[in-house]
């Protein structure tokens, strides 16, 4: 059976509904970006896909090259700021962290 | 060249790798394992990509993702969270609504794109595009491409902005010292 397109976006949606419920359903901070890492990892592995197969030209690799340093960067602000969360309430739950709600 | 049923078995390879590896980490009690599933899906992907003639984003992926951003996210883990307790290490919440928007959303994604790209056909390998992107990188896309070196620099000050811990002003006669959180 021949690879087409079909089968990249299927494993894209597949991980991003995988990334979706990671999203969803964890509360430590760093399990929530992991969530976020698989969502962005579907969106840019669809990018790869439809410049290959629907363009032929490399513009959608220069994008998914783009969208990896956004997560990149993305990554490294959200750690910091995990970091301090812990050090201002000693936990990462998101269930716990509330003060804004007063 | 590659024969089609070896070309297919790669695939599904790679596709089974990154799909496991999503699995784990969704799924897994213990966040540490998620942290680790996290490399299987990379590698995966990375696959994807040298299969879909991405030679130089599979290289990025590997370095960028595995070399640096799941080293950053162990790091943080070991630094933030109790590990050795799993119950305590990933608490998971709304497990019923998540995996109702888990199915419905795989569901419909998945059938909307095999009924709409389900009809192309395999392409032959393609050429290496890293010079491609390399010529383009410098041409048409060089103002993005100085932006974002900016950011970068811009995300390298905010997160030791943000995770460095204050010095503290210089008491009269003391010396000045890191305050310890």
């Amino acid at each position: 059976m021949s690879i087409g397109l079909g089968h990249f976006v299927a494993v894209s949606a597949l991980l991003f509904s995988l990334g979706l419920f990671c999203l969803i359903t964890r509360r430590n901070a760093v399990a929530i970006l992991m969530g976020i890492e698989l969502i962005l990892n579907a969106a840019l592995l669809n990018l790869a896909a439809f410049s290959r197969y629907l363009h032929g030209q490399p513009d959608g690799q220069i994008f998914a090259v783009f969208g990896i340093v956004l997560a990149a960067a993305e990554a490294v602000v959200a750690l910091a700021i995990v970091l301090q969360l812990y050090r201002a309430f000693r936990t990462v739950d998101t269930a716990e962290t509330t003060e804004l709600k007063g | 060249m590659i024969p089609e049923p070896v070309r297919a078995l790669l695939f599904y390879l790679c596709a089974g790798l990154a799909l496991a590896g999503g699995c784990w980490v969704a799924f897994a009690r213990n966040i540490v394992h998620s942290a680790f599933a996290l490399l299987a899906t990379f590698a995966g992907v990375a696959g994807l990509y040298a299969f879909l003639s991405a030679d130089f984003l599979a290289v990025v992926q590997l370095m960028i993702y595995v070399g640096g951003v799941l080293v950053l996210i162990l790091f943080a883990l070991m630094l933030t969270s109790r590990i050795e307790e799993a119950r305590v290490s990933n608490p998971t919440i709304g497990l019923v609504p998540g995996a109702v928007v888990l199915i419905a959303v795989s569901a419909l994604l998945v059938y909307a794109c095999v009924k709409e790209f389900g009809g192309t056909t395999d392409l032959p390998p393609g050429e290496p595009t890293t010079a491609g992107i390399g010529d383009a990188l410098l041409s048409r896309y060089v103002l993005p491409f100085e932006v974002i070196s900016v950011l970068l620099l811009a995300v390298l000050l905010g997160a030791v902005t943000i995770a460095g811990g204050r010095l503290r002003k210089p008491a009269p006669g003391g010396k000045p010292g890191k305050e310890r959180p």
